[in-house]
């Protein structure tokens, strides 16, 4: 197509960004060099690798986000595709939306109810004859709502990439003798992979800098680099050694992103 | 397609149980709202209580307000902005500055809002911005406009260009073609940046923690701030309200496009969320 | 594109609404405010912690002197410090601690106070006046303070268990103690726990604070700010190391929270007033000042607040059982033994955070 438009629309855009990612961001990188008293320095990033501390902590980042990732990946898959077979798929997906307009410190007291040592959670163990139970303060606690909050994340794109299947695919793939389960792992699920990679790096990503979560559910028993992140920059004030985690975490992300990229070739080709 | 309906009861068990499992802390946030007593551990009998006190909190309703007027605000300008800026990325040819331009739109999007909230801190003390309605503003405008880019985008890559060399053949002029042609085909993905970008500004906390001063704050830094000193049912009880208000605007909003649906079917995707891969 | 300025036409007359609403409710707040002009010049700004003054205080003073109060919170030092700094902010009043004190000195925020529009400063306690973090009180004069110690439940712990910092580390409190989330505080009490000084700044001693402290892990329940007052109060542990502060909150909600400060060392802080450089009413300011230093608000203040007040001749006016309560206003000899928090200095502030990170890590 001929392009007849110029860029003056989009000026805007251009200014934001300048402003506010490409000067963020610099500002970021710079911080990144500086010691505590604003002079330049490799000192930052030489503790972060030398310090087994930070390092054991980038690894439960990524551990504690792989699970969180494969726990909201296999419940989020089935309930999506189910979601698509419904009547109202639209009005459901909204339903699942909608829980993401509360705000996440109020879900977050809502857990801790729950979850309290005589919360509705331990009176009904007790009840079933299992007996009250330590659940706040814990790892599992912690993935349970870290994974709450980001399940519709997860929903919401392999709901949308097994919407846009053609249903005449999987009717061609019936009517050439394919059983459901070949029909779902030679149809349905390569179509649906591009909503199941942008639903990863949707979860992955933002379960890596997670704060709150950490100090309220987990009780800083998990630290990530995210309360790293928000204790520099809030308590301690080393913006230093904040940015440079900063800009660790943004290395990460783009390394996340270039790991669950739709390769060409192989997959892509008959999406369009 | 045998086999499928045979399954179907326990594979609506299981969506039904994913549904009960999200909604029940809600429920749970939503029945406390209700307690007589003013802890969210143990429920000493109803009450209308927090709703008579949230409702005579006067800065509580004007931080609800102030909310409301950030989030409209901000989607609206994002919106704007952002489809222009998709439009823009959609025209270029080359390959590599495309996606130069993908990856810093991106940025934002992934960013910890820790790191985005320190930085545009910096940002407004450098250029000496007051703190308050405006930095905020600007501050949920900047982290909104991403995911407008991310809904708006797909819809341009889909259009089919001889349309648009069509219009021009008929002897439209730009404005014309982005009028008629270009914004009407993208509205469906227009519309879902612009209730997405609500969400994300509801929603956001850290940001708006960093970029506020001078007694400007939004619903999520206040609660924040209460929750700081024990649990306060009358939070709870707004929570309940603004979400049984969403709620049924979810409702008629879907009656209402599914209506317009069934009335012109080749908008089929009116209404619909999307959220696309990014890269 | 009619859907388009559809949208936009309904968005900015809900706006526009939205806005109306709001005028109304800040007329409504402040009803007796009337033009701009009057607003600026009558209007004194508090940036102090959340819930920490009795509401009926900014009315009486409003009416007493009629200033109208704006008052507005923060919830950590670091916070504060920040927004100040940050210059887009037009505070004419203050509440840091005392290290914060210090801090906001040297970097130049704090306007000194004229001790001649000062009155009451008789009624002031000796013994928290004129200390290192601001010697002969230049800059603040203190609003409430407190000590940090041992909260513990009865139902879980019996009275007089803990007595030493030491005691915390029995093995019979297995996961069963909340520590509040700050480097100075918990290192400092490992410090304090071995007989050091809470200002240690010895590289080998603070090594050994922080060895020391790793062996109080398997005792550890959580790490958490704020929300340990919650927590306490919901029996979900049976000790917590906390300020005074936050104790008085706990024991005021669960009768079965009471406060102990451990004997030997352990750290006096000290909440002060300040007028930082963003002032811009300093007559209000001072009659603010002025208008707490009274015993009879200061009284009033304290009950209502549940600190402890530096006011000796409000002090004077409180319940005997309060006054005389050994957890909220210690004897002088554990009085004695107190320790202000020096400023350390910013490389030394970071090896305690680091130690504190390393002790939040330990098996993980």
């Amino acid at each position: 197509m001929k392009t007849r438009y110029s860029a003056y629309y989009a000026l805007p855009y251009l200014f934001w960004i300048v402003l506010f990612v490409i000067a963020p961001l610099g500002l970021l990188l710079v911080q990144s060099f500086n010691n505590i008293g604003g002079h330049w320095t490799l000192a930052n990033y030489q503790t972060y690798f030398k310090s087994g501390t930070y390092l054991r902590m980038t690894f439960n980042s990524l551990w504690f986000s792989f699970l969180v990732t494969m726990v909201t990946l296999i419940i989020a898959y089935p309930a999506a595709y189910i979601m698509t077979k419904l009547k109202h798929a639209q009005f459901w997906l909204m339903l699942i939306i909608l829980p993401t307009w509360i705000n996440l410190l109020l879900k977050a007291y809502a857990f801790i109810g729950l979850f309290a040592q005589d919360g509705s959670v331990n009176q009904f163990l007790t009840l079933i004859g299992i007996g009250p139970q330590q659940i706040m303060f814990t790892n599992v606690a912690f993935m349970i709502v870290a994974a709450y909050i980001e399940l519709p994340f997860m929903m919401m794109p392999i709901f949308n990439a097994l919407r846009e299947l053609d249903p005449s695919l999987i009717n061609a793939a019936r009517d050439l003798g394919a059983n459901s389960r070949q029909t779902f792992m030679k149809v349905i699920f390569p179509y649906s992979l591009s909503g199941v990679r942008a639903g990863v790096q949707a979860v992955f990503i933002p379960t890596l800098s997670l704060f709150m979560l950490t100090r309220l559910i987990g009780g800083n028993r998990v630290i990530t680099l995210g309360t790293a992140i928000e204790e520099h920059f809030l308590v301690t004030q080393n913006w230093g050694m904040g940015s440079t985690i900063g800009i660790i975490l943004i290395i990460a992300m783009f390394l996340t992103m270039y790991l669950t990229r739709e390769r060409k070739g192989r997959g892509k080709q008959h999406a369009k | 397609m045998q086999s499928e309906r045979f399954k179907a009861p326990w594979l609506k068990l299981y969506l039904a149980l994913v549904f009960i499992l999200m909604y029940l802390p809600i429920a749970y946030l939503i029945i406390y709202s209700f307690n007589r007593g003013a802890t969210m551990t143990a429920f000493t009998g109803f009450s209308w209580q927090h709703y008579l006190d949230m409702f005579n909190d006067l800065r509580l309703m004007q931080i609800l307000v102030n909310t409301l007027i950030i989030a409209l605000l901000s989607a609206l300008l994002a919106t704007i902005i952002g489809t222009f800026g998709a439009l823009l990325i959609y025209q270029m040819k080359r390959t590599g500055i495309k996606n130069i331009f993908l990856s810093l739109n991106n940025i934002l999007l992934v960013s910890p809002d820790v790191i985005i909230g320190a930085s545009f801190l910096i940002l407004f003390t450098m250029v000496g911005f007051q703190l308050g309605f405006g930095s905020v503003l600007m501050a949920h405008i900047a982290f909104s406009i991403p995911i407008v880019v991310l809904m708006v985008l797909p819809r341009f890559h889909d259009m089919d260009t001889t349309l648009i060399d069509a219009a021009y053949d008929l002897g439209a002029n730009r404005w014309q073609v982005l009028s008629r042609v270009i914004l009407p085909y993208a509205w469906p993905g227009i519309l879902a940046g612009f209730f997405m970008a609500i969400t994300y500004s509801l929603d956001d906390f850290a940001v708006t923690f960093f970029v506020t001063g001078n007694g400007f704050s939004t619903l999520s830094v206040e609660i924040y701030s209460r929750a700081r000193q024990g649990v306060d049912l009358s939070i709870n009880a707004l929570s309940a309200l603004l979400f049984v208000l969403s709620l049924m605007l979810v409702v008629v909003y879907y009656f209402i496009a599914t209506g317009v649906a069934t009335r012109s079917s080749k908008k089929a995707g009116h209404g619909q969320l999307k959220v696309v891969d990014p890269q | 594109m009619k859907k388009l300025i559809g949208l936009i036409v309904v968005v900015m007359l809900t706006v526009g609404g939205l806005f109306a609403i709001n005028s109304w409710l800040t007329q409504a707040q402040h009803p007796q405010t009337g033009t701009k002009q009057v607003t600026k010049a009558r209007t004194l700004t508090i940036y102090n912690w959340g819930d920490y003054i009795d509401p009926a205080l900014l009315k009486e003073f409003t009416k007493e002197t009629g200033y109208q109060v704006d008052y507005e919170t923060f919830d950590s030092n670091e916070a504060m410090f920040t927004k100040i700094k940050q210059g887009g902010t037009r505070y004419d009043l203050a509440v840091p601690s005392e290290y914060m004190v210090a801090k906001m000195r040297r970097a130049g925020m704090l306007e000194p106070l004229d001790k001649d529009k000062l009155t009451g400063l008789q009624n002031y306690d000796a013994h928290f006046m004129d200390r290192d973090f601001d010697p002969q009180n230049r800059y603040s004069l203190p609003y409430f303070w407190g000590t940090l110690g041992v909260v513990y439940n009865d139902k879980m712990v019996a009275p007089g268990e803990i007595k030493t910092w030491n005691d915390l580390f029995k093995p019979a409190y297995r996961q069963n103690i909340m520590l509040i989330d700050s480097a100075r505080d918990i290192m400092g009490m490992a410090l304090a726990s071995s007989g050091h000084s809470m200002n240690t700044t010895d590289q080998p001693t603070l090594a050994a604070a922080e060895g020391k402290l790793a062996t109080l892990m398997p005792n550890v329940k959580a790490i958490v700010a704020d929300e340990i007052k919650t927590y306490m109060i919901q029996d979900e542990a049976a000790l917590a190391v906390d300020y005074s502060g936050d104790a008085a909150e706990m024991v005021a909600n669960n009768k079965h929270l009471h406060y102990v400060l451990p004997t030997g060392i352990s750290n006096l802080w000290l909440d002060n007033l300040v007028m930082p450089k963003t002032v811009r009413n300093k007559t209000a300011a001072y009659a603010f000042i002025n208008f707490m230093s009274e015993p009879e608000h200061a009284a009033q203040n304290a009950e209502y607040v549940g600190y402890a007040t530096p006011n000796m001749a409000a002090k004077a006016r409180l319940p005997k059982a309060t006054r005389t309560n050994s957890a909220w206003y210690p004897k002088q000899a554990a009085l004695d033994d107190l320790e202000v928090y020096q400023d350390l200095g910013s490389a030394m502030t970071q090896r305690y955070n680091d130690y504190f990170l390393e002790f939040k890590m330990t098996n993980q």
